[in-house]
C-alpha cells in the first residue's frame, strides 16, 4: 500500500500557509478590518462543501445505474464530509455575522439555503442508520440524496426571491464587484486548501466504509462457515 | 395496460380502501384542525394579525397533516406484502406512485376544502372573492407536497422508526414549497387581494421537477 504521508503533510503545510496567508498576506479590508480575514477560510468551507455534495450527486446516480458498492461508499463519506464542511461554513458564518452584520444569524438566502442543505444532509445520514439492509439503504438513500440535491436550487431561489441581506455577489457579480488582487490571491490558498483537505479526510472516511464493508463480508463467510461447515455455501466462500 | 389506465386502477384501489376504512380522512381533518386552533393561542387573532400571519399558519397545518397522512401510503402495504403483488402486476413501477399520488392529492385536497372554509371563520378571514384563485394555489401546493412525500413515503416505510423518519426528510425538502405557497396565499389574503404570479409559477416549477425526478427514479425506489 502506498504511503499517504507525503500528500497529508503537503495538505498540511498548504493549510498553515493558507492561514498564514489569510492573517498576514492579505491586505487589510477597509471597513471590517482583522475580523474580514476569517472570509478566506467561510468561503473556503463553502467551496469544499459544494465539492463534497456535488460528489455525492454523482455517486448516488452512479450507485443507482451501475450497483457497484463503491459508489455507495462514496456516496455515504462525501455527505459525512458536506456536512462537515457545511457546519464549518455555518460557525465561521455566525462568527462574522455579529461583528460584521451586529447580529448572529439572519434568515437570509444563502444562510438560510445551507441551514436547510444541512438539514437535509443530516436526514440522509439518519435515513442510512435506520435502512438495516445494506442494498435497499444503498438505493433508497441515493433516491433521497438526489431529491436534496434538486431542491438546493430552489431554497435558494425562493430565498432570493423572498428576502436577503448578503452583499450582492463579490465574485462574478457584476462591473463594481471584485476583490483585490492580493486578497484574490489569498482567497485561492485558502479554498483550494480546505478543498484538499476535505478531499484528503474523504479519502480516508472511503478507505473505512470499505474496510467495514469487507469485514462485514468475512463475519458473515465466518458465519456460515460456523453454522454448517460442510455445506455448498460454505466451500464457496472459502 | 398503459400507464394512465394503470395508474387509475391503483387510484381506484387506494379510494376503495379509503372508503371502507375512512380512518385516515378523518384523523387528517381533526389533526389539522387541532393545529389551527392550537395557533390562535400562539397570537392574538384579530383581523390584521390573521392576514399577517394565517396565511403561514394554514400551509404549517397541511404541511403537518400532510406529512402524518402519506406514512400509511405505502407503509399499510407492509403487513401483508401487498406491494410485491402490486409489483408482480405487468404495469410499470411509476403508474404504482401515480396512482397513489393521485390518491393523496385527492385525500389531502377534500381534507383542505374542509379546513379552509373553518378557517375562515374562525380567523375572520373573507375568502369569497378569491375562491378560484385559491383553489389553484391550494392545488400546486399540495400536488408538490403529495409528489415528495408519496416518493418518501415508500423510502421511508424500509425503515425503523418510519412515522418519525417521514416528517424529519419530507419537511426540509418542502422549505422553497412552503415559501412560495405561503406567498402566493398572503397574496391572496390581502386588503386588495391579487395573485401572485411569479410565486405561482414557482409552485408549479417545483411540481415539475419533482414529478420528473419522481417518473425518472420509480424503477429504483419500488424495486424489490
Amino acid at each position: 500500500m502506498k504511503s499517504r504521508v507525503p500528500i497529508t503533510v503537503a495538505v498540511a503545510a498548504l493549510i498553515f500557509f493558507g492561514g498564514y496567508a489569510a492573517l498576514f498576506i492579505a491586505p487589510d479590508e477597509r471597513t471590517m478590518h482583522e475580523i474580514q480575514r476569517i472570509f478566506y477560510f467561510h468561503l473556503g468551507s463553502w467551496a469544499a462543501m459544494f465539492t463534497a455534495l456535488t460528489i455525492a450527486f454523482v455517486a448516488n446516480i452512479a450507485w443507482l445505474v451501475t450497483r457497484q458498492p463503491r459508489w455507495d461508499w462514496l456516496g455515504v463519506s462525501s455527505v459525512e464530509l458536506g456536512v462537515a464542511s457545511c457546519t464549518s461554513g455555518l460557525i465561521t458564518g455566525v462568527l462574522w455575522g455579529k461583528p460584521a452584520w451586529g447580529i448572529w444569524w439572519t434568515w437570509d438566502a444563502r444562510l438560510t439555503t445551507c441551514f436547510i442543505l444541512w438539514l437535509l444532509y443530516i436526514s440522509y445520514l439518519i435515513l442510512r442508520g435506520l435502512i438495516e439492509e445494506p442494498q435497499r439503504r444503498a438505493t433508497l438513500s441515493a433516491i433521497f440524496g438526489i431529491f436534496a440535491f434538486l431542491d438546493a436550487p430552489l431554497v435558494y431561489a425562493s430565498n432570493r426571491l423572498w428576502r436577503t441581506q448578503h452583499p450582492s455577489p463579490v465574485l462574478m457579480g457584476g462591473k463594481d464587484a471584485g476583490l483585490d488582487p492580493a486578497m484574490g490571491r489569498v482567497l485561492l490558498v485558502t479554498v483550494s486548501a480546505m478543498t484538499v483537505l476535505m478531499l484528503l479526510i474523504l479519502a480516508e472516511r472511503y478507505r473505512l466504509e470499505k474496510l467495514r464493508h469487507e469485514l462485514d463480508e468475512l463475519r458473515l463467510a465466518a458465519e456460515v462457515r460456523a453454522a454448517a461447515p460442510d455445506s455448498a455455501a460454505a466451500k464457496e466462500l472459502s | 395496460m398503459t400507464t394512465t389506465r394503470a395508474a387509475a386502477v391503483v387510484l381506484a384501489k387506494e379510494l376503495r380502501l379509503e372508503f371502507r376504512a375512512r380512518e385516515l380522512l378523518t384523523s387528517t381533518i381533526v389533526f389539522a384542525l387541532v393545529i389551527v386552533v392550537l395557533f390562535s393561542f400562539a397570537f392574538d387573532p384579530t383581523a390584521g394579525e390573521s392576514r399577517r400571519y394565517g396565511p403561514g399558519l394554514l400551509w404549517i397545518a397541511f404541511l403537518f397533516a400532510g406529512s402524518l397522512m402519506l406514512n400509511p401510503s405505502f407503509a399499510r402495504e407492509q403487513s401483508n406484502s401487498t406491494l410485491d403483488a402490486l409489483r408482480m402486476a405487468p404495469i410499470s413501477p411509476f403508474a404504482i406512485l401515480l396512482g397513489k399520488m393521485l390518491a393523496n392529492l385527492i385525500f389531502l385536497s377534500f381534507a383542505e376544502a374542509i379546513l379552509v372554509p373553518v378557517f375562515a371563520v374562525l380567523y375572520n378571514i373573507s375568502l369569497t372573492s378569491v375562491v378560484g384563485q385559491l383553489i389553484l394555489v391550494l392545488v400546486l401546493g399540495t400536488l408538490g407536497m403529495v409528489i415528495t412525500g408519496t416518493v418518501f413515503s415508500a423510502v421511508a416505510s424500509h425503515a425503523r422508526l418510519r412515522e418519525l423518519l417521514l416528517p424529519l426528510l419530507l419537511l426540509p425538502i418542502l422549505a422553497p414549497l412552503l415559501i412560495a405557497a405561503v406567498e402566493s396565499t398572503a397574496s391572496l389574503f390581502s386588503e386588495s387581494p391579487s395573485l401572485d404570479r411569479a410565486w405561482l409559477a414557482f409552485l408549479a416549477g417545483f411540481d415539475i421537477v419533482f414529478l420528473t425526478a419522481s417518473w425518472l427514479l420509480s424503477d429504483f425506489l419500488l424495486e424489490e
